[in-house]
């Protein structure tokens, strides 16, 4: 840290590191200085001209956005010049800016609405007429009403610094300056919407939620996206057990307020028409709804047959369900079906890194170590399309600490703009290439080092050998899939590892093998679709599947039951870093339950003493049993993310059959849920440029 | 798309003159030579700078929109820029630009229907000691009188 | 084939140092250069140290001459010459400030002047790239700055080891497309680059990140066009041509109300009277002198009183709160209706603000429509007390100087001419409909 300079606000000495912004120092001494185009972590633009001051010898104010602080300085932010200031920039702003609060939909959480509140005058002297230019619609989910806007460039440089897809910029001049999107008369973009929930007036708003509600008659509800594994926290507004918008404006949570198109606005599936929303039994070979009760006796009663028959049962666990269930679900099925076929679909080879970091302590990257990392090294995988918010931190990390990133993947990525050095191999040459670039690593001094499915087996200890050979301290993180797939790893669903990567007592045959044995005689699925691309060789298994939708598999079986989905319910996920975090239930649909309920309510059916099904006390359970997960609680119960550290010593891997693939989903796309969700379909009817899936 | 032979060797020599890499520099004078041929900034024109350039057609819009040389839509094939600016007002600019719209039956940024003469109110052009002034195309004229005004429409209408 | 700028003969009393070539034949020919002691300034600064040509810039008092008036010695001393980036050298040909047409005769008459200006400033830096950026209407001035370049590469005055001095230059036009804005120093940076003209937060000045994020100096035309005869004459004896803390002579607009406009070189500290009545041959059909903007129309206005008693240089206009910027001198007489000059000035900083910063982009548009009903005579005296209200909101509160420069003349007019004001008032009558349409003329 620079040298603290003395400087005196208000009256008040304050210290502050040399190179401090004034605006910043007096917002940490709790001093608020009001500014528009002034954000943290973006670019300076001294725009707004809100946050004048006055300081000693200055012959004018001076904008306190862009000043640092010296010593000795004497600076007054609520002197009269100032304060009248600041109310004759309020009275110029709102000289052309339509007072349509009442129809806005901003109202209520607009900055220049507070603004006027707090700086402004109570009347207006401005008689003339105002220009006027029509709202337009440049996406499915972003429109522009140009009139409102108030030229902070906010949302120019969110797209452009943030997001590194500069969609956005300003053309034309003065008071006819108006933001313009890049293809002329629409976007081709993320459509993230970071510029509506940047916009600090009601000039972007979001074609998913406007118009539906006051901000103020929601409830807001901190939940964890269910779609990639970043684990980003989405806040959810709700409203009549209805999700109207997700956005995460306080900043709270791992993300910050990154979120991408699935964070902010793919949490729609949950409506879905398809829904389903009562249990089904195959009847003469067709689904039938049936009560609850009546499809969970027949399931228990089948599971028990079937287990009195020492049958072979197959158990596929889901990589969103929460870290409970699948806890829950591996326990049912190796203590109460006496199983050892449990899996899930694996898209990065978590156990192979485990064990080659054995022994290490804090040897995972989290999300925040990847904002500081000084060396970031992304192998095999496409970070903007698959990890926004690790690719969100890659760019802050180089914007903001010049971190030196190198790229080794088959194609461009976005992330090579920020690159010190970009490199292309396909997968199996790309751990070839990485040793090339041993100098270079050297040279960051410290590594981040992310990848994908092309580093697995073998090659993931070659890799840390090879990165240990530079001898820079370097942290790790394997890429998973969905937002819980590193914590259905972690729970043991795994043929031949249990909770915490413990060596199962019996190895059990992979998913591949469970769906292409002719002798399999249940089948149960859990929050997942492995019959999406794949048959069931076994003609005569039971097959039970827990589903919010009647995907491939769901179709195959003989039970179906409708679950809920992770807004709809509690537990934990662990995120693709190991971090872990809480979800809170949002909203309650009508006929469904979560799938530890069911899990609940059918080992009382099977009379199995598995435990009590309750979110929070399978939780205690994993942090007493599984490593690495023996959490603060305080941490995650506040909203908070804890890092697990499950390593310790070595994992049998060894000798396993083992697919591993990276489902390689865009931005636009989510698996199986892809297809439920309304406004990642608008998009993708309407493919951009940039990203075609 | 591509240029005359003159101004492809203009282009051609054009980005050695900016240091290496911060070719986005030729950006203002590419549109504007290219402007002198193609008439005004079309969709294409845009497309084409931004190609050569590797840039954005967005950064191409946003200076477009920018400069008021940079013709947003097709003008006359003479351009009269009247001046009224300060210095000019005071020789009775504002009366030569009056006079022009009348006669031409068009207004500010406006064609004629043959496209022959399309008329500019402008700021001042810097030809302030030699009021009133007027450019026709890139010329200056200077100390123009409402005749001289006359007798240029005329000829320009009758070309 | 161009139009001339200039009157046969001189003035008497004009001091001729920057426009000696001026009217010699083909003035703007490279042979004609030469054999009127061309270059020779640059040949000596090409035998000095950088600290010894500066310290002649410094000894000749002169200042920027593009309206700010910066010691131009002083300028470039901060340069960093030790930076390891290289540095640049800009020329400020975006000549736009109403009033001024300087610029516009130094290109056309005496092209090579500019160049050798350019060679010296870059040999005081370690400079050895320049543009001159020219703004886009001057189509033709570029033609010629092309042509002069063209010569002064053929004859080995620019490009490799200058005339075997061991110093290379290399030199280039840039074109502007209409843009005010791109005469304040950084947005001409911007500009340069391919940007919008949007001016930069400084610090950092140009002379430590100018053109392209490296050290630049950066003047207007005329400024580069003193520093050959600065070097040629020495320092002390240029400043001796002027007054004591403004040396040399000043090329000066005489524009408006007055018998011969023209542009005109004077020492800087001549007499505004003498200015009008000799060198302008007084107000036009004799009458009398109801107003003058000294330096281009951003400055402050002065009544004719006023400016009758003052001289033509910085701290002369400073003491009567105008400035002498660009030499651009707009002289009004009796008749000038003052009600619509103070429209058509906001007019143009309203069409010209770049729209960065909310009080300039508003507060010209504001004030643009306050004018325009005061002219139409639909004002009421609250309205002009408004204008200079709203002119005081934003001056020294923009995020460049052309806020500054729309209030300060809209300020000086509202209180000097207010009668002026207040006899539009209620001259009109109008109803609802034909105020609406009224009023959607002026946005």
């Amino acid at each position: 840290m620079a040298d603290p300079v003395t400087f005196t606000v208000n009256g008040k000495s304050l210290q502050a590191p040399a190179g401090t912004l004034v605006i910043d120092a007096c917002k940490r001494a709790g001093i608020e200085i009001p500014a528009f185009c002034y954000y943290e972590g973006l670019a300076l633009q001294a725009a707004c001209r809100m946050c004048l001051v006055e300081v000693e010898k200055a012959p004018k104010l001076l904008a306190s956005c862009t000043l640092p602080v010296a010593e000795g300085m004497v600076v007054q932010t609520e002197s009269p010049v100032v304060v009248q200031a600041r109310k004759a920039m309020l009275e110029f702003l709102l000289t052309n800016h339509p007072l349509d609060c009442p129809v806005c939909d901003k109202g209520g959480e607009c900055e220049l609405q507070d603004m006027s509140f707090r700086y402004g005058a109570g009347e207006s002297r401005f008689t003339e007429m105002k220009q006027h230019v029509d709202e337009k619609q440049w996406s499915p989910v972003v429109y522009f009403d140009a009139p409102r806007c108030i030229l902070c460039y906010r949302c120019v440089r969110i797209c452009d610094e943030g997001l590194g897809v500069k969609a956005l910029g300003v053309t034309n001049r003065g008071v006819y300056s108006e933001i313009t999107p890049n293809k002329g008369d629409h976007l081709d973009c993320d459509e993230c919407g970071a510029c509506i929930d940047i916009c600090p007036v009601g000039a972007l708003t979001s074609g998913i939620y406007r118009y539906q509600t006051r901000p103020w008659e929601m409830e807001h509800i901190g939940a964890i996206c269910s779609h990639c594994g970043d684990g980003c926290k989405t806040t959810l507004g709700v409203k009549n057990d209805e999700i109207l918008r997700g956005n995460n404006r306080d900043r709270s949570g791992i993300n910050g307020e990154f979120l991408c198109i699935k964070g902010r606005y793919a949490f729609d599936f949950v409506s879905h028409a398809e829904r389903l929303q009562s249990p089904m039994i195959r009847v003469d070979g067709k689904l039938e709804e049936v009560s609850w009760s009546k499809a969970l006796a027949f399931v228990a009663q089948r599971f028990g047959e079937i287990k009195a028959a020492g049958g072979r049962f197959g158990v596929i666990g889901g990589e969103r369900s929460t870290n409970e269930e699948n806890y829950y679900l591996q326990k049912f099925a190796r203590v109460g079906l006496g199983t050892p076929h449990i899996d899930h679909r694996r898209s990065g080879d978590v156990p192979a890194l485990l064990d080659a970091l054995h022994g290490r302590q804090g040897a995972l990257a989290t999300v925040d170590d990847l904002y500081n990392a000084k060396g970031v090294l992304i192998i095999g995988a496409d970070l903007a399309q698959q990890h926004p918010l690790l690719a969100f931190q890659t760019r802050a990390d180089s914007r903001h600490h010049q971190a030196k990133v190198f790229t080794v993947t088959e194609g461009p990525v976005r992330e090579d703009k920020v690159a010190a050095k970009k490199l292309r191999a396909g997968p199996a040459g790309q751990l070839a290439v990485v040793k090339t670039l041993g100098e270079d690593l050297k040279a960051a001094g410290e590594l981040v080092v992310l990848f994908g499915d092309s580093i697995q087996g073998a090659a993931v200890g070659e890799l840390v050998s090879f990165i240990d050979s530079l001898g820079v301290p370097a942290k790790y993180i394997c890429l998973v899939d969905y937002s819980n797939s590193r914590g259905t790893c972690d729970m043991g669903l795994l043929p031949h590892l249990g909770p915490g990567y413990q060596a199962a007592a019996q190895t059990g045959m992979g998913q591949a093998e469970m769906l292409a044995d002719p002798a399999l005689d249940a089948l149960w699925v859990v929050g997942a679709n492995p019959l999406a691309g794949a048959a069931l060789a076994s003609q005569q298994a039971f097959v039970v599947v827990q589903d919010m939708f009647l995907t491939e598999t769901a179709q195959r079986a003989d039970v179906v039951l409708p679950s809920a989905s992770a807004y709809e319910k509690t537990g934990t996920v662990t995120n693709t870093c190991g971090q872990v975090q809480r979800l809170r239930k949002a909203i309650s649909v009508m006929g469904v339950k979560a799938d530890l309920d069911i899990f609940g309510l059918l080992a009382r059916g099977m009379r199995l003493d598995l435990g009590r099904a309750v979110p929070d006390q399978v939780f205690e359970e994993i942090r007493a049993s599984v490593h690495g997960y023996n959490v603060p609680l305080p941490v995650i119960a506040t909203g908070g993310a804890a890092m697990t550290d499950p390593v310790h010593g070595r994992i049998p891997v060894a000798g396993q059959a083992q697919v591993i693939q990276s489902a390689r989903d865009t931005l636009f796309t989510s698996g199986s849920l892809t297809r439920y969700s309304k406004t990642l379909n608008l998009v993708l009817e309407a493919p951009g440029e940039l990203y075609k899936p | 798309m591509t240029f005359s032979p003159e101004l492809e060797k203009r282009f051609a020599e054009m980005a050695a003159k900016y240091p290496e890499g911060r070719q986005k520099a030729c950006l203002i004078p590419m549109l504007m030579y290219a402007q002198d041929e193609v008439g005004h900034m079309t969709e294409e024109l845009k497309e084409e700078v931004a190609k050569r350039l590797n840039i954005s057609v967005l950064e191409v819009n946003e200076v477009v929109g920018y400069y008021t040389m940079m013709r947003k839509k097709r003008m006359g094939k003479t351009h009269l820029q009247i001046c009224t600016n300060i210095s000019c007002l005071l020789w009775d600019g504002d009366q030569l630009w009056e006079r022009a719209c009348q006669k031409l039956g068009i207004g500010h940024n406006e064609v004629t229907a043959d496209g022959k003469i399309s008329l500019e109110e402008v700021e001042c052009i810097g030809a302030c000691s030699w009021a009133p002034a007027i450019q026709v195309n890139y010329d200056f004229q200077h100390h123009v009188t409402p005749e001289q005004l006359d007798k240029l429409i005329d000829d320009l209408r009758n070309a | 084939m161009y139009p001339s700028l200039l009157h046969e003969t001189p003035h008497p009393d004009e001091q001729i140092v920057l426009g000696k070539r001026f009217r010699l034949p083909d003035s703007r020919r490279i042979d004609t250069y030469l054999a009127s002691e061309g270059y020779q300034g640059f040949l000596k600064a090409a035998q000095m140290t950088p600290e010894q040509i500066i310290d002649e810039v410094k000894a000749s008092n002169l200042r920027g001459r593009g309206g700010a008036g910066f010691p131009t010695g002083l300028k470039w001393s901060f340069v960093p010459r030790q930076s390891p980036k290289p540095k640049y050298i800009v020329v400020n040909g975006d000549e736009s400030e109403p009033g001024t047409c300087k610029d516009r005769v130094l290109i056309q008459y005496d092209p090579h002047q500019l160049i050798e200006g350019i060679l010296i400033a870059g040999r005081s830096v370690d400079a050895h790239r320049g543009w001159i950026y020219i703004r886009g209407e001057y189509r033709y001035l570029i033609d010629i700055m092309d042509e002069a370049i063209a010569e002064a590469y053929a004859r080995g005055w620019l490009g490799k080891n200058i005339q075997g001095t061991g110093f290379d230059f290399e030199l280039s036009t840039h074109t502007g497309a209409g843009a005010y804005e791109c005469g304040e120093e950084s947005a001409l940076l911007e500009s340069l680059e391919g940007k919008r003209g949007v001016p930069r937060i400084r610090p950092p000045f140009p002379a430590v990140s100018g053109a392209f994020q490296c050290p630049t100096i950066l003047n207007n035309v005329e400024t580069f066009a003193a520093v050959p005869s600065i070097l040629r004459m020495g320092g002390q004896a240029w400043a001796a041509l002027g007054i004591p803390k403004a040396g040399g002579t000043k090329l000066t607009c005489l524009t408006g109300h007055v018998n011969r406009m023209g542009v005109y070189e004077l020492a800087l500290g001549y007499p505004v009277r003498k200015m009008i009545e000799d060198i302008g041959g007084g107000i036009r059909g004799g009458k009398k002198l109801k107003a003058m903007i000294p330096g281009g129309s951003s400055c402050p206005i002065l009544t004719g009183e006023e400016a009758w008693e003052l001289n033509m240089d910085y701290d002369s206009m400073a003491k009567a709160k105008t400035m002498l910027g660009s030499g651009g001198v707009v002289l009004m007489d009796e008749d000038t209706d003052m009600v619509k000059a103070a429209l058509r000035i906001i007019r143009f900083y309203q069409h010209e603000s770049c729209g960065w910063c909310i009080p300039c982009r508003e507060g010209t548009m504001w004030l643009k429509k306050l004018l325009t009903r005061l002219d139409e005579g639909v004002g009421t005296v609250k309205d002009i007390d408004l204008v200079g209200d709203l002119a005081d909101n934003m001056l020294g509160r923009t995020f460049c100087p052309l806020g500054d420069a729309a209030a300060m003349p809209t300020m000086s007019i509202v209180r000097k001419f207010r009668h002026e004001f207040e006899a539009k008032l209620g001259r009109k009558t109008v109803s609802m409909a034909g105020l609406s349409q009224l009023v959607s003329i002026t946005g």
